[in-house]
């Protein structure tokens, strides 16, 4: 019997040698003689264990991880080809049954179900793991009931606004029919500290062409584009492999799946502007201008690609769609706190021993994310600060913990929980240096159009120099208050308007970093 | 010998036809002309302007908004190293640092050899296996000194 072996193809397992391991394998198989198929499979997100090897015996999955080139000669003698028993393979990198992790096995995948599992490229592997069954729902009902189901199951924009998905597709399905409407799908995840757009897209790019089909036919558009940024191009090809299989089997193109309902769909790369991720900049350079953000209204449920009505999502939205077709809206809107409902893909980043992605219903404490989960930090000292939601993310300080993962609550503290990544810094961290960043990556990334913006990042990113060089401190920190008052109430988007939220709560929070005297513990935690 | 195509002005029209029936065409445009020259040459945004039926103003004004578009040739090798926030929780500016040193140039530059361009990125979403790179393409996580170095010899060949 042909044994099954995996070996991500995900970028983080790549960057940490997955190929040269897979190749190592495959190397080795045949010296030994041994009957092996590499299947190169997404990652289960456990990252710190990448390149994480899983071998298949009797139906479970067992891991080895972070299996380096030079442990593949060990593994091979413990006896990762031979038939017998796996728990009489000793190996000091052997993790056991990766389904029985406390890693995998506290979180609830809905979205990454598959993720890890499957070979991402393959339709037959898709199809085996319930792939499509969302579409074959949504061909069973009308759109406006595939709209509502969308609406009922409370999902919101993962891309970090947090705007009712349901609400905007219903919008686009409202405009009049006979006209080009488009489906665009926002893949231009620049927030550091974010991969769950990359892993998915990587891991399981089929859920991807699924959720956008849903979408076109929800509202009646006929094309889509996934804007993808051009820092990820093994995502590009994991996508194109995907939607051309899809295209074949007849997924994609004039009749989805023998319907009546035409749906094609595109990639597009973006060209390294960050700017590009806010979706009316990402319209604009899509149709191939400068990614200048537009005033708002008109809406692009409205007015949107090419002046015509699009819905236009983030990664994780459309690929929340599926399942909510699937099982049902109540069976998403069923987890989760508040008005935040269904899981989120947590990534878990930055100075951290258990790094990885983690999906879980919203509610989780930060706290839990960081020390429980996360393992503290990789460096062994202390949490200095935890940023949530990106470069525009709030700092937050260890009196913050107990604060939950929900849209709602992280606003309540003047955060926001943006994109889900949570970068961890240990206390070498100095605060007023990444205030100082935060400014001056608003500075490269402004798109220009509008002045609290453009000069507002600018001015911010000098007075910090001033304040870390200790000069008229007290004046000069009246001077970023107010900067980031003029930038959070009067930029045209979220890259000026949020820019305050990194830089305020280092302040607020950090005070000693920028020669204030500290706040009492006590005024801390409040 | 440049791994790129030297400017041709027929060449240019050439990738313009093949992309022309697509919507909003720009981009894949200079994507495929950077892709085929190195780099974005400056005898391409009149050609471009005049087959598009844009002005080159417009030409320009994308090809100088995205950090991508190069307007000269890059160096033979690119490393890039992520300088945003998960990186930085790692020590990616150290590895900066070190990089500037030892090939003698700031971020943002080539080598006066020619053989490699140093540039920052914001953020590979590699960023559980940070400080990360990119070398001609190729990701690299877990980057510390050691592997640092590796890279530098391997872009110094």
């Amino acid at each position: 019997m042909t044994l099954r072996v995996f070996v991500p193809r995900d970028a983080a397992a790549v960057a940490v040698g997955a190929d040269e391991v897979a190749a190592a394998l495959a190397a080795a198989a045949k010296k030994a003689g041994a009957k092996v198929h590499i299947v190169r499979n997404g990652s289960r997100g456990l990252l710190w264990l990448e390149p994480l090897v899983e071998i298949e015996r009797d139906g479970a999955r067992y891991g080895f991880g972070p299996v380096s080139v030079a442990d593949v000669e060990s593994l091979v003698k413990a006896g990762l080809f031979e038939g017998r028993p796996v728990s009489e393979i000793k190996h000091p990198l052997a993790i056991g049954i990766v389904d029985e992790h406390p890693y995998w096995k506290r979180q609830t995948r809905l979205t990454f179900a598959r993720c890890g599992i499957t070979d991402p490229v393959s339709l037959d592997d898709y199809l085996a793991h319930d792939g499509y069954k969302g579409l074959e729902r949504a061909l069973a009902i009308k759109p406006a009931e595939i709209v509502d189901e969308v609406a009922k199951s409370g999902l919101r924009g993962r891309g970090g606004a947090g705007f009712p998905t349901g609400i905007k597709w219903k919008t686009v399905h409202d405009t009049p029919m006979g006209q080009q409407k488009y489906i665009v799908c926002n893949a231009d995840e620049g927030d550091s500290g974010t991969f769950a757009d990359r892993m998915i897209m990587e891991g399981d790019p089929f859920l991807l062409v699924e959720g956008m089909t849903i979408a076109g036919i929800a509202v009646g558009a006929t094309r889509g584009y996934i804007y993808l940024r051009s820092e990820y191009p093994y995502a590009e090809v994991a996508l194109n492999q995907a939607i051309a299989a899809a295209k074949k089997a007849g997924y994609l193109g004039p009749s989805i799946a023998g319907s009546k309902h035409a749906f094609e769909l595109e990639v597009r790369m973006g060209a390294g502007a960050y700017v590009c991720g806010e979706e009316t900049s990402l319209l604009e350079s899509l149709e191939g201008k400068r990614g200048l953000v537009r005033a708002k209204p008109p809406l692009p449920a409205h007015k949107g690609l090419f002046g015509q009505p699009t819905v236009i999502n983030n990664v994780l939205s459309l690929c929340a769609v599926p399942y909510i077709l699937a099982e049902g809206a109540k069976a998403y809107a069923d987890y989760g706190m508040g008005r935040s409902r269904g899981t989120m893909p947590i990534q878990l980043a930055g100075n951290l021993k258990f790094g990885g992605l983690f999906e879980t219903a919203f509610g989780i404490t930060l706290g839990e994310l960081v020390d429980d989960i996360g393992g503290g930090t990789l460096s062994g000292r202390p949490v200095k600060a935890v940023q949530v939601g990106g470069p525009l993310g709030a700092y937050f300080p260890r009196a913050l913990f107990a604060t939950p993962f929900d849209y709602e609550a992280f606003a309540a503290k003047d955060g926001l929980i943006g994109h889900a990544g949570v970068v961890v810094f240990d206390e070498t961290a100095n605060m007023a240096k990444q205030a100082r960043f935060a400014f001056e990556f608003c500075s490269i990334e402004s798109c220009g159009k509008c002045t609290p913006c453009r000069i507002g990042a600018m001015r911010g990113f000098e007075t910090m120099d001033k304040v870390m060089a200790g000069e008229d401190t007290a004046r000069n920190l009246a001077v970023i208050e107010d900067l980031c008052n003029t930038m959070k109430f009067g930029s045209l988007c979220a890259l000026g308007g949020f820019t305050p939220y990194p830089v305020m709560s280092a302040l607020t929070h950090f005070p000693e970093d920028f020669g204030r005297p500290a706040r009492k513990l006590a005024a801390a935690a409040e | 010998m440049s791994r790129f195509e030297p400017w041709s002005e027929e060449r240019t029209v050439e990738i313009v036809s093949q992309h022309q029936a697509l919507e909003g065409p720009l981009m894949p445009i200079l994507h495929a002309i950077q892709h085929t020259f190195g780099h974005v040459p400056e005898e391409a945004i009149p050609l471009l302007a005049r087959e598009l039926n844009l002005s080159r103003a417009e030409v320009h004004g994308v090809v100088t908004f995205y950090h991508d578009f190069r307007r000269e040739l890059a160096g033979k090798h690119v490393l890039k190293l992520c300088r945003a926030e998960a990186c930085q929780s790692m020590g990616c500016e150290r590895l900066v640092e070190r990089a500037e040193d030892r090939l003698g140039i700031e971020c943002g530059n080539t080598t006066a050899d020619g053989r490699v361009t140093l540039e920052a990125v914001y953020c590979l979403g590699l960023c559980a296996t940070a400080p990360s790179a990119m070398i001609d393409g190729r990701v690299v996580g877990r980057l510390d000194n050691n592997r640092l170095d590796q890279l530098l010899k391997e872009a110094q060949v």
